[in-house]
This record gives C-alpha cells, sequence and structure tokens, in this order.
C-alpha cells in the first residue's frame, strides 16, 4: 500500500513521532535539527496537539516532564549545545521514573563547536549524562526510514521501563534526503498508566518525586532503578550484523555506520572479508553479540565521528579476547570508505 | 460557648495566635510536647467569641474550633 | 455544635516541616481552602518547588510533582497544555522563581499560559539556610551579604508583580502577606481570585505573598512580622498590581 518517497531525515523522525502518537512537543532552534521543530511547528498542530517554541532547552525538556506527568507521550528535539542544557531535566526524569523522548542531532563539539555532524555526544548519551546513577535508553538510527520508524520503539520502550529515552544521531543522516516508506507505525501503548497525575477524581492522590531523604530511602531507590537497568540490559540489546562470518568486524553506528558498510563493499569485491556489528542501542550496549564475536573474529575496528568514545565499550566487552582498533575524526569531520580501508590495511 | 480543640503535637508555640486574639486569651503552657514546643492554651473559654483569627494565623493548623 | 474553623479536605494531616510561625503552613491551609471552596480538588495538579516547600506534595491533598528548582512554571506548562481543563498550579520561592527561574517565570507569563502562580517571597533562600535572595532588601544581611546587600555589589531586590505586570500575558497580579489575619484574609480572596481567573480561561495569575523566616532573618516572630509590615510592605507594596478582568 505505501509507497516510497523522498522524506529528508529531520522530517521523517518528525513524522515518525507524530506517527507513534507523540502528544506534546517542545523544542528551541538549533541547527542542524531546525527543520525537525519547524516540520512539529505545523504538523502538530494540524493534528491538534501541542507545540511550543520554548524559551530554552532547560524550559522545553520541563516542559515534556510536565506533559510526561500528565500522561502524554512527550518529546523533545536539540542538538549538541542544547542537549547540554536537558541534562538536568533528564537526570530529574530519571529519578522520577518519568517516559519521554529526546532527540539529539549531534554536531561537533565541545563548546558551540561547528554545525557539522558528529558523534561526539556518545558518552553523554550513553554515561548518564546528567547527575546520579542513571542511564537513557539510546536508540541509533541509521537511516531516513530509521529515522521515521525509531520514535515509536523509543516511545514504547521508555514508557514500558518509566525511563527516558534518547535517539541519538547526527547532523549529517539529519539533514539527508533519501527515499523512505511511511509504514504503518505501531501506536499501542501500555494502558497502566497509575502513576500520572491527572487530578485525583476516583482515587488516591499521587506524587511525583524524585527527593527521598527518609532513612535508606534513596539507596533503594537506586536499588530498584539498577534491576531495572540490568532488565533493560538483558532484554534490549539491538543491533545489525553484516557478514557474521567476516574475519574482520568493523563496529559502527548512525553515519559512520553507513560509510563502513560502503567501505566492507568495496573490500570484500576484492575478496576481503570485512563485517560490520551496527548497534542499533547504544545503551544497553549490545555486548553480548560482541562478546560472541570475540571468540570468532581475528580483530575489531570501531569507527566513530569522534576521537574515540563507543571503542571504550566495545573494549569492555570484547575484554582482552581480540585486538579492538578505532579509527575515528573529531570535530565535525567525516570518515570516508577509502580511509577506513586503508586502517584496516593496517591492522 | 464555643469549644476550641487544640492539637498539641501540631503546635509549635510560635505564638502568632497569641499576638492575633483580640481577647487575649491564649498563652502558652508550661508544658512540653512531643516536639519539644510549649504549646498554647486557651485562658478562659468563656471569653472566646470564635472569631477564628486564632485558626488564621496559625500555620500548623493546630486549632480548631467548634460553636 | 458546628465546626466553625478546621484543616480544609485539601490539606493531609501531615505535620509541617517548616520552623514555628513560618509564612508557607499559612499559604498551604490558604491553598489548599480556596481548592476546597472551588470544588476542584480532584481536578488541581500542583508543582512543588525546590526551596522550604519542597515537601509540599506530602502536605496536599491532591495530585502534586516536583520540578527541578526554578522550572515549575515550564513543567506547570506542559501539564496544562496537555490537559486544559484541570487546574494547575506552582508553588515558587523567591530564589526559584525570581533568580534560578526567571527565564522561565517570564515566558510562561508572556504566552498568558493559563495557570495560577503562588509566589512566596521570604527575601532569603529559606533552605539553603539564608542566602541572599533576588528579593532581599538593600542592607539587608545575609550569609552571602554579609555586610547587607548592596546594590553596587548585588543589585536590587526585584518587584516581580511589577515586573510581569508589562507583559501583555498576565492577567491577574497582587502581593499580600500572612503577618496578620486581616492580610491572612486578604491574601485568600486574592488567591482565590487567582484560581477564578484560570477556571474562566483568562490566563496568567500570580499573586506574591510577603512571608516572615523568623530563623534566617535572625529575629523572633513578633520582631519578623515588624519587619514584613515595616521594612518589606515599604518596599513591596501590598495590594492589585494588574488585573486586566476588570479592563
Ligand atoms: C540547580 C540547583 N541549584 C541550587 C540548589 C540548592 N537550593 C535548594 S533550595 C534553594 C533556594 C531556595 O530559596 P527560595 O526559592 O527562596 O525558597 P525558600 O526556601 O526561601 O522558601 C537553593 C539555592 C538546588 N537544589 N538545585
Ligand atoms: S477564636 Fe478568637 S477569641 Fe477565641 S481564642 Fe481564637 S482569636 Fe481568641
Ligand atoms: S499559631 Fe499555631 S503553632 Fe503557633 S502557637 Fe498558635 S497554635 Fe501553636
Ligand atoms: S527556613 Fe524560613 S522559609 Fe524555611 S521553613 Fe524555616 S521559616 Fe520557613
Ligand atoms: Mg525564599
Amino acid at each position: 500500500m505505501t509507497t516510497k518517497r523522498l522524506m529528508k531525515g529531520n522530517e521523517a523522525l518528525g513524522e515518525g513521532a507524530i506517527q507513534a502518537g507523540c502528544g506534546a512537543y517542545f523544542g528551541y532552534p538549533i541547527t542542524p535539527q531546525n527543520e525537525l521543530t519547524e516540520y512539529m511547528s505545523r504538523r502538530m498542530l494540524e493534528e491538534n496537539r501541542v507545540f511550543i517554541q520554548s524559551e530554552s532547552e532547560l524550559a522545553a525538556i520541563n516542559m515534556v516532564f510536565g506533559a510526561s506527568v500528565a500522561g502524554a507521550r512527550a518529546m523533545t528535539s536539540s542538538s549538541s549545545p542544547g542537549v547540554s542544557l536537558k541534562q538536568e531535566g533528564l537526570s530529574y526524569m530519571a529519578g522520577c521514573e518519568l517516559p519521554g523522548l529526546v532527540v539529539n542531532v549531534q554536531r561537533g563539539g565541545p563548546g558551540l563547536g561547528n554545525i557539522s555532524g558528529s558523534q561526539a555526544d556518545y558518552f553523554q548519551a550513553v554515561k548518564g549524562g546528567g547527575h546520579g546513577d542513571y542511564h537513557l535508553i539510546v536508540l541509533t538510527p541509521g537511516s531516513v526510514q530509521e529515522l521515521y520508524e525509531m520514535p515509536a520503539l523509543a516511545f514504547s520502550l521508555s514508557e514500558k521501563y518509566r525511563t527516558p529515552a534518547m535517539i541519538l544521531t547526527d547532523g549529517i543522516l539529519a539533514q539527508m534526503q533519501e527515499p523512505m516508506e511511511a509504514v504503518k507505525i505501531d501506536t499501542t501503548r501500555d494502558e497502566n498508566r497509575d502513576w500520572i497525575l491527572d487530578g485525583c477524581k476516583g482515587r488516591a492522590p499521587r506524587k511525583i518525586r524524585s527527593l527521598l531523604m527518609e532513612e535508606g530511602a534513596l539507596e533503594a531507590h537506586n536499588r530498584h532503578l539498577q534491576d531495572k537497568y540490568n532488565l533493560i540490559k538483558t532484554q534490549e540489546q539491538r543491533y545489525q550484523l553484516i557478514n557474521e562470518q567476516a574475519e574482520i568486524m568493523l563496529v559502527a553506528y548512525g553515519i559512520s555506520a553507513r560509510v563502513c558498510y560502503t567501505a566492507i563493499q568495496e573490500a570484500n569485491k576484492k575478496g576481503a572479508k570485512l563485517g560490520l556489528l551496527r548497534p542499533l542501542t547504544v545503551w544497553p550496549f549490545p555486548e553480548k553479540i560482541l562478546q560472541e564475536l570475540a571468540l570468532k573474529v581475528k580483530a575489531f575496528l570501531v569507527v566513530e565521528l569522534n576521537a574515540g568514545q563507543m571503542v571504550e565499550d566495545v573494549k569492555l566487552a570484547v575484554n582482552g579476547k581480540t585486538p579492538v582498533h578505532f579509527y575515528g575524526r573529531a570535530g565535525g569531520a567525516c570518515v570516508t570508505p577509502g580511509e577506513i580501508l586503508k586502517e584496516i590495511e593496517k591492522i | 460557648m464555643p469549644k476550641i480543640i487544640i492539637a498539641q503535637n501540631k503546635c509549635k508555640g510560635c505564638e502568632l495566635c497569641i499576638l492575633t486574639c483580640p481577647k487575649k486569651n491564649i498563652r502558652l503552657s508550661q508544658k512540653m510536647n512531643k516536639k519539644g514546643f510549649h504549646y498554647i492554651e486557651i485562658i478562659d473559654p468563656d471569653k472566646c467569641n470564635a472569631c477564628g483569627l486564632c485558626f488564621q494565623v496559625c500555620p500548623d493548623v493546630a486549632i480548631e474550633i467548634w460553636k | 455544635m458546628k465546626k466553625l474553623f478546621s484543616k480544609p479536605e485539601s490539606l493531609t494531616d501531615t505535620d509541617h516541616k517548616y520552623c514555628p510561625g513560618c509564612g508557607h503552613g499559612i499559604v498551604h491551609r490558604l491553598v489548599a481552602e480556596v481548592i476546597d471552596e472551588l470544588g476542584i480538588r480532584e481536578k488541581t495538579i500542583g508543582i512543588a518547588p525546590v526551596g522550604c516547600a519542597v515537601f509540599a506534595y506530602d502536605y496536599w491533598n491532591f495530585d502534586v510533582t516536583e520540578a527541578s528548582h526554578g522550572r515549575p512554571p515550564a513543567v506547570a506548562t506542559g501539564i496544562k497544555r496537555f490537559l486544559p481543563d484541570r487546574v494547575v498550579f506552582t508553588y515558587q520561592g523567591d530564589g526559584d522563581l525570581a533568580a534560578i527561574g526567571m527565564a522561565e517565570t517570564i515566558h510562561a507569563a508572556n504566552r498568558g499560559e493559563n495557570i495560577t502562580v503562588i509566589f512566596i517571597n521570604n527575601a532569603i533562600y529559606g533552605m539553603t539556610t539564608g542566602q541572599m535572595a533576588p528579593t532581599s532588601l538593600l542592607g539587608m544581611k545575609t550569609t552571602t551579604s554579609p555586610f547587607g546587600r548592596d546594590p553596587k555589589l548585588a543589585g536590587y531586590p526585584i518587584r516581580v508583580g511589577e515586573l510581569l505586570s508589562t507583559l501583555e500575558g498576565t492577567t491577574f497580579l497582587a502581593r499580600c502577606a500572612v503577618d496578620s489575619a486581616k492580610h491572612v484574609l486578604d491574601a485568600k480572596k486574592a488567591i482565590k481570585k487567582a484560581f477564578e481567573v484560570q477556571l474562566a480561561g483568562k490566563g496568567y495569575s500570580m499573586v506574591e505573598i510577603l512571608s516572615q523566616c523568623p530563623p534566617n532573618w535572625k529575629k523572633s516572630v513578633p520582631e519578623s512580622l515588624e519587619y514584613v509590615r515595616k521594612e518589606m510592605m515599604s518596599y513591596f507594596p501590598l495590594g492589585v498590581i494588574k488585573d486586566k478582568t476588570k479592563a
């Protein structure tokens, strides 16, 4: 039924979120994600849903907090400097166990950096980012098609585990136009939302809080959160594996995975045995498959648009069983298939 | 005669009601409550006119008035 | 016999953790009484601040969420826009509302969000034990203005109501106090009016309440009341600052 059409990454993501039942969007302009906020400003009103251009990213994430408290599928999007401002709100949402979606269309950093696509916010995304012991569920789309489909998954995982989710993409993918299919999006929601605040009619009043001052209460809450994170780790590691039998396995997500894919095709034409492990979740990190691959492949090459961040998680998973190499370019520069093949020759 | 019920363990002895009572009919008790505050007592229940001003200023809702 | 004055239904029976004589407890009760009188307890959602009133969710008998320091107006915006037929209010101190949260305050007001803001101005950071607030009076000694607030160093106390009154988006703004029974009753009227403005869908309402903080002012309760009357009221005059419903 559906036909292919050309769509820009940012817009596909916005439409995917709308199809997934996003009830409230709050955003603040920043390049390279402006098309997303602009798209939402039109489409959310057309759909009779909530759209606000907030006064800052701080306000936007706290509006998400509020809409989530009220039971909405709520979302915000930004790029690196703006996502830094959202960390406070994300920590509170994690502490209060509120679902919600944050999109980071990464650009070069640190500081104001530049507006080129980048993957330099990996640590911030997967290690917590704000204060306290917590994790976000972090999804990494690799095409315009996946940008369209992943908001639904992000919302549903976020609601299932009652913890905020992030879509970690980059300025190149988000600006890219490619054919995509507006497939039907599953919008089923967990109906048991016995924690939202919508007025206490017919029930006891509820409170939402992360402040736990009673003796031992915060430690118990942290234990509960860690149990939840462990459950997510066992159940939700997602990835795509190309050329399982490869001798050298590239590991990359998002835009760098696409460059890797081109490199693999070129190399394999010449008889080399290259494969690609593409994490679709970087938290939880697909460590189980990496542990299995570590027993089969000769070496890993991690490719990122940064100075080497995800490579640390690969090394942790591989645990010294196989050599792990890294190639990356920081500061908004992009790797090329040729550069990757040159690195492979060195191994 | 109005009835004034004082939740002795809620009272913090801040004296706001004492300063407010137009009949000067409230004082601190010699005794202390669980929290270690001298709580209030009504000096002469017959003098109280149930105006409720003591209730209005009490931050701890320690006073209830019936008539 | 009839109960004339007693705990409103919208307050729980939990003992407040506030210091003796603190204005927060009085205002909690006023908000609860107004909510009872308007019959809106079951459709009200409150937002507690970071400040001494952080435990307000333990004291109110309706839905309440926390918010990070200064962000209650943004949280309220998110709730109210998604559930426009609910009653949404924030309860904030001067540090929360007028320092760290001033941007959220001004923009929620400017958007004319249909919410109510209860603003406790005690001219001090109560919870963190007595640092200078944006509303601390000139010359006021606090733990971070040990020589008295000097405008050359720290600027001037902000009159929040007057500041917001210049914004087209604001509908009802008033300043009250809780230093005496009369002022408590006036404050209740203003709070009721503010909620009525919201219920009528008329937009942003804010009631600022001058409130005593005896321990951090290093004053007895009677001295604190005097300070509210003599010093605070002369800089922060009481009354309705703006009422668009009358225009
Ligand atoms: C981001 C952040 N910064 C600082 C603090 C510490 N803090 C807690 S309460 C508070 C000030 C409270 O003062 P106010 O808002 O006037 O409320 P009051 O206690 O006087 O009622 C501060 C600075 C915090 N909790 N979070
Ligand atoms: S009701 Fe009035 S007269 Fe009676 S004790 Fe209270 S303030 Fe005094
Ligand atoms: S005002 Fe309330 S807390 Fe204060 S002394 Fe009177 S009864 Fe006690
Ligand atoms: S420190 Fe001040 S504001 Fe805080 S509870 Fe005590 S009197 Fe109230
Ligand atoms: Mg204060």
